[in-house]
């Protein structure tokens, strides 16, 4: 039943752009970062991330005593509140797409839509560095005003804890994509992935069978020592078992579920 | 410039897409008709790559569409104006789709202009974009690259007539400049004034194709009797093939389509004493006509223009 019948206008194509070539992943991690701001519930999200950063060091230099408002006791509590909405931000990058039904234009533009993935994770590493950056940063302005109004603003500060701080909070995002990426939906994964470390603490609680599988998948067991100096090689192992459940796999499920499924 | 093969899609057992084949060459404009449901939508986006056939093949300039380098460059995608995040405006959308064609960004005010979003619609978030204004942002977005064939579903969809006019002469304009366009459209009488070839589907196959002009001539006769039953009769006599009086896109009143001449037909009627009160080219009724009856058996009852 084909019809290729002649045409009434002349049957001459534009020419096609030579050379055209497809867009680079640099080129679409800058696409997927303006997305991460262009709207204002991704402002927000980053906006509020640092507010609760401000917010906790101007509660400490109220509430601490003096000799203890040190750079690293104004650093260690920002994680927290950033550790807990990165994810968030890592599961919106993604699950976005399906809830606004924008993936139908994304990969009409970008049909290889490992790429478009592999630049979402990329920009939501790099926004989970720079919220890093803004700790420090918020941190250093508490301790220079804690040193003005009488506080100790001591300086002092293992190079690790900046290292560790990196880890957690680019896991913590990965981890969060990866959870979109499987689900695809943005409440359930949300959901899911708030209520993970709950869940682990009553089951753990009520089942003692399960006190020791939690240790090793527990992510808010395994990532805790993240927040101090120091983590023993016995802790990483643990932390990567955790990472390996819930990131890695998810991550790998959630790429063939994404490269198959049907837009629409 | 489009070239699809034997395209099929199963759902379970449910074939919403079967066996479709057809072309669009440059310079035209293929109108691709069909009730709701039909199996337009779907056609297209497994031309787009976005959902994987069943079984067949499409391809766009030569190659299958998830094999383009850089797609936005050679097709321009509207498959669905809503499909936006409500929260960016309407340049940012454009501007998002610049960047990763590797467009100029000048480029965006440009298709903004073309398609009449001004600067102050532009500022505006597409959340509170009217339907129109959304198609209108889907074709700059489409236009983008300079594409040399547009794939459009439904783009008319909440024009106003204004609107559909300036649409009809912006694709006649890409066709004549060399470029293939797909049109598809449940409006028959939007895809009839601008369309050089028709494909018409129903029920997931193609039901008819061929140049317009053509398939309207062939149109047959439109017949109506007081005696529906007889005037069956006096037809499958005289050998003559007549469809319409089934189905929920029936004809009001039992009408019937005969693929002959009224001549012919009213011949039929006359030596079996069947009073007709309508005899008529059906090619009069235009494409809704055609569309109705070869649509009739298979469509939902969503088929009115």
């Amino acid at each position: 039943m084909s019809a290729s019948t002649a045409p009434t206008a002349p049957a001459v194509a534009p020419p096609a752009h030579p050379g055209v070539r497809g867009p680079s992943l640099p080129r679409l991690t800058a696409v997927e970062l303006r997305k991460l701001v262009d709207t204002r519930a991704g402002r927000w999200l980053l906006v509020g991330i640092g507010l609760v950063s401000v917010a906790i060091v101007v509660v400490q230099l109220w509430v601490l005593a003096d000799d203890e408002q040190t750079f690293t006791a104004f650093f260690v509590p920002q994680l927290l509140p950033a550790g807990l909405l990165l994810p968030i931000l890592g599961i919106l990058s993604i699950t976005g797409e399906w809830s606004q039904r924008t993936a139908l234009t994304t990969y009409a533009l970008v049909p290889r839509r490992e790429r478009v993935i592999a630049a979402k994770l990329a920009a939501v590493v790099l926004a989970a560095l720079a919220s890093v950056l803004v700790t420090l940063a918020v941190a250093a302005v508490g301790t220079l005003v804690a040193k003005a109004t009488g506080g100790s603003g001591d300086w002092s500060f293992e190079a690790a804890r900046l290292f560790h701080a990196v880890v957690l909070q680019v896991l913590g995002v990965l981890m969060g994509a990866a959870f979109g990426l499987l689900l695809l939906n943005t409440p359930l994964a949300v959901v899911t992935y708030l209520l993970l470390p709950t869940v682990w603490a009553v089951l753990a609680g009520m089942v003692a069978a399960l006190r020791e599988p939690a240790r090793w998948l527990d992510t808010s067991v395994t990532m805790e020592p993240l927040f101090g100096p120091e983590v023993t090689a016995g802790q990483w192992g643990r932390m990567a078992v955790s990472v390996l459940v819930w990131a890695v796999l998810p991550l790998a499920a959630g790429l063939v579920r994404t490269l198959r499924r049907e837009v629409s | 410039m489009i070239e699809v093969e034997h395209l099929t899609k199963r759902y379970g057992g449910h074939a919403a897409v079967d066996d479709v084949s057809f072309t669009c060459a440059p310079g035209s404009v293929t109108g691709f008709l069909g009730p709701n449901g039909a199996g337009k939508s779907t056609t297209m986006r497994m031309i787009c790559g976005l959902a994987p056939p069943s079984a067949g093949t499409a391809t766009v300039c030569g190659v299958p569409y998830r094999r383009l380098a850089n797609p936005g460059r050679e097709v321009g995608v509207l498959l669905d104006a809503s499909a936006q995040h409500a929260g960016r405006t309407g340049r940012e959308v454009l501007t998002l789709a610049a960047i990763t064609m590797g467009v100029p960004r000048r480029e965006v005010d440009v298709k903004l202009d073309q398609v009449g979003l001004g600067a102050g619609a532009a500022r505006r978030r597409v959340g509170a974009y009217s339907l129109g204004m959304r198609q209108r942002l889907g074709l700059a977005h489409a236009l983008l690259g300079d594409p040399r064939v547009l794939i459009l579903d439904e783009p008319a969809n909440g024009l106003d007539p204004e609107g559909i006019f300036w649409m009809r002469g912006l694709l006649r304009d890409f066709a004549d400049r060399g470029g293939a366009v797909l049109l598809s459209s449940h409006l028959l009488r939007e895809v009839e004034a601008v369309a050089d070839q028709l494909v018409v589907i129903g029920g997931g196959r193609v039901v008819a194709s061929g140049d317009t002009d053509e398939l309207l001539a062939d149109a047959g006769t439109l017949v109506r009797a007081r005696d529906g039953e007889a005037l069956r009769r006096a037809l499958a006599e005289a050998g003559l093939a007549a469809t319409g009086a089934t189905g929920p896109a029936a004809s009001p009143g039992g009408g019937l389509l005969v693929q002959a001449e009224p001549g012919v037909v009213g011949q039929a009627a006359a030596d079996a004493g069947v009073v007709l009160t309508e005899l008529r080219p059906a090619g009069a009724g235009g494409l809704e006509q055609l569309f109705l009856t070869l649509t009739g058996g298979t469509s939902t009852k969503e088929t009115t223009a």
